[in-house]
């Protein structure tokens, strides 16, 4: 019983530590976006709130133009790469060949190249076809970017759904379309919401293509941030009360849909 | 369809017909197509002034629209570097350093600043600044604010250790009061300074120490000269001060930190950037306002040589589609039209400093700038075309004007920042420097022609 208690109250304080360890930056940004710039180069916790970081900030800049093209790259990107990994993740669990274990590890093994490898050449493609600070480029390099995890994430899932239902189906009259729509797609959705969630958050918080493929009609929230960082003089404070805008509506977003992403992280784990 | 058609060139004919008309009532200002410029800018004090007072611009040119791109100076750099070297054409104004203006002018990257207004007066731009802009005879970029450096100190420590700072003073005499200024445990350092690597950071600073102690960084034949007693000299100065007077964890210390330690009494004396001097003077960023005084960069066995010069130009890349517009703006923006807006606007401490010799001959601005006589004298002495103690084959005061400089400047001060934490000796980091610089710079083809 008490040996019970003991090991229940150690893995409580633990959680607790890794969780408030996580916080921590994030609670410290928050705090520092209500004090004013003299305050934010202090670590003090005792100072007077202030919102006025956060009027500078929305004198200066548009933050709903930039959000809007957050929210749609973000989920323009997610929705174009499920659109590709949904057939692919198919035929590689359920239509195997001698290759697929390779193309899979391949498909893996380009997210090992640094971006900035490739700056130059996306650079000039990008250049040569007019998607230089356009969403549609930011919704196809972030797709692209997305692709190998979110084939991984379902080749995952669709590994755990037995054969034989997929047989039946078919012993039934079922199509190809109406296997993966009527069948593989509702036995998988908490999975696959949970691969489109993980993307969404992964675009969202991109920063290095969307700083150098935008500049002003495409620029998404992370430009929005990087404005407010500053060579000579103090900017801690603006700069803690845009990254808290910014990451606000993902992190509103994210506590609502924790229960799909928990759920769909653990998708056949206790089976 | 052809009810279609025929609605569509009804419209258009409309449409012609309402622009046409509009043109003819707004005179010949609007006969030009509109035009819209990007400008790319680092996000500093007096850029959000310009970005702020722009829409007085667009007021005067109803024609030329403004959209701006804000980064932060390290990704800009990147990004604008990008956009010119593959010619995209993403922006129209560039917000560049003197750093880059002359390597980019002779990469014909850049428009040259030719056939500027009569009422620009560019005969009213400071020497040394254009100067810094120029290559072949022609400015290729307009200065928007320029800095040099010069030393701070506490006026009211220094009254209550009795010491007093000199007109000039030189490297011994301020290694001398920083130990007597310093107190460790009520955490006063005597002296501050730059430790962060980065070519920008520590080693802006360096040069100019390295340079009045009789070195510099290559000699007539491109050689470097890293590993030599001027240099021995003085990073061991650099370090023994450091580690004597100087704050803990200085190699994380670059200006921003500085300029926090500074404001919020920490330290006894500084030597850094002019742009300083108006922060420090500021009631609403600094709690020494009252205290802070200021003295010329210290001098050490070579004087004269080229010291701290850094301005913020606007310039026009050649891949821009609109370059008679932005053309019009940065003559706006750094013509004394604007000084004098930003001083209606905003009062005379707020506007861009440095760069004219009518903003120093103002007496609305020397009454609220004390600091401005030293600015004056500082930017006019730092003579970046000037020669070090033996002579050299580069230009730049703070940094080697080379493209290769931002690489080698940033490998020398995390060598430097070494010394500073301990992992290795003076002598080592030389040589380090010495090997690596030399390395780099065979393999970039010099000696070139």
């Amino acid at each position: 019983m008490t040996d019970s208690l003991t090991k229940r109250l150690v893995i409580a304080i633990l959680g607790w530590t890794v969780a408030l360890l996580l916080f921590f930056p994030i609670f410290w940004m928050v705090l520092t976006s209500f004090k004013s710039e003299t305050d934010a180069i202090t670590a003090r916790l005792a100072f007077a709130p202030t919102l006025a970081a956060y009027g500078e900030v929305f004198a200066r800049a548009n933050y709903l133009a930039f959000a809007l093209n957050s929210v749609v790259i973000s989920v323009g990107g997610s929705v174009l790469a499920l659109a590709f990994a949904i057939p692919a993740a198919y035929s590689m669990a359920f239509h195997p060949t001698q290759r697929t274990r390779g193309t899979l590890l391949w498909m893996l093994s380009t997210k090992m190249l640094p971006p900035v490898g490739v700056l130059v050449p996306i650079y000039l493609l990008f250049r040569t076809t007019h998607l230089l600070d356009t969403r549609t480029g930011l919704i196809l390099i972030y797709a692209l970017m997305n692709l190998p995890i979110v084939v991984w994430m379902l080749f995952t899932f669709y590994k755990e759904v037995p054969h034989e239902i997929l047989e039946a189906g078919r012993m039934d009259g079922a199509n190809t379309w109406a296997e993966v729509w009527h069948l593989l797609m509702p036995l998988t959705l908490p999975g696959v919401a949970s691969t489109g969630l993980l993307s969404l958050i992964l675009c969202w918080n991109e920063a290095f293509w969307s700083l150098n493929l935008t500049s002003s009609s495409a620029a998404p929230l992370t430009t929005f941030i990087a404005s407010f960082s500053s060579p000579e003089g103090l900017f801690f404070a603006k700069l803690s009360a845009a990254s808290t805008m910014a990451v606000a509506p993902i992190l509103i977003f994210g506590w609502f849909s924790q229960k799909q992403l928990v759920q769909g992280l653990t998708f056949g784990a206790v089976k | 369809m052809s009810m279609k058609s025929a609605r569509r060139s009804r419209f258009l004919r409309t449409a012609l017909g309402t622009t046409i008309l509009a043109c003819s009532v707004a005179g010949t200002s609007s006969a030009m197509a509109d035009a819209t410029i990007t400008i790319a800018t680092v996000n500093n004090g007096d850029m959000v002034v310009m970005q702020k007072l722009s829409s007085e611009f667009e007021k005067q040119h109803p024609d030329i629209h403004l959209r701006w791109v804000v980064l932060e100076e390290n990704v800009l750099r990147q990004r604008v570097t990008t956009d010119i070297a593959t010619k995209a054409g993403q922006f129209d104004i560039m917000t560049i350093g003197n750093y880059e203006v002359p390597i980019w002018a002779k990469q014909k990257w850049l428009v040259p600043m030719d056939n500027l207004p009569a009422n620009y007066d560019v005969n009213d731009l400071l020497k040394p600044v254009a100067q810094g802009l120029t290559y072949e005879g022609k400015l290729y970029g307009l200065p928007f604010y320029a800095e040099s450096a010069m030393t701070y100190y506490r006026t009211d420590l220094f009254k209550k250790a009795g010491l007093t700072m000199p007109a000039s003073p030189d490297y011994d005499s301020i290694r001398g009061m920083a130990d007597k200024l310093t107190d460790k445990a009520g955490q006063t350092y005597g002296m501050c300074l730059r430790g962060k690597p980065g070519w920008g950071e520590n080693m802006a600073y360096v040069t100019t120490l390295v340079d009045a102690m009789g070195g510099q960084w290559f000699d007539m034949a491109w050689k470097p000269t890293i590993n030599t007693p001027a240099w021995n000299k003085a990073i061991t100065y650099y370090s023994d001060i450091l580690k004597a007077d100087g704050p803990p964890g200085i190699s994380s210390n670059g200006f921003n930190e500085t300029l926090a330690l500074f404001s919020s009494g920490h330290c006894a004396m500084w030597i850094d950037s002019t742009v300083a001097a108006g922060l420090l003077y500021d009631k609403k960023q600094s709690q020494v306002s009252d205290e802070v005084g200021f003295a010329p960069m210290p001098t050490g066995t070579f004087k004269g040589g080229p010291t701290w010069l850094w301005s913020w130009n606007l310039a026009i890349p050649v891949s821009s589609k609109q370059q008679e517009a932005a053309k019009t703006f940065v003559t706006w923006a750094t013509s004394k039209e604007y000084i004098a807006l930003v001083a209606r606007n905003n009062g005379w401490v707020a506007i861009p400093p440095g760069t004219r010799q009518s903003t120093y001959d103002n007496p609305e601005y020397k009454k609220v700038a004390p600091f401005a006589g030293f600015v004056l004298a500082a930017i006019n002495s730092a003579n970046p075309d000037g020669q070090t103690a033996n002579p050299r084959p580069y230009t730049g005061g703070q940094f080697v004007a080379i493209p290769e400089f931002q690489g080698i400047g940033t490998q020398v001060g995390q060598t430097i920042a070494g010394v500073l934490t301990g992992q290795s000796s003076v002598a080592q980091a030389l040589a380090a420097a010495q090997s690596a610089t030399a390395r780099t710079m065979r393999q970039a083809g010099y000696p070139k022609k």
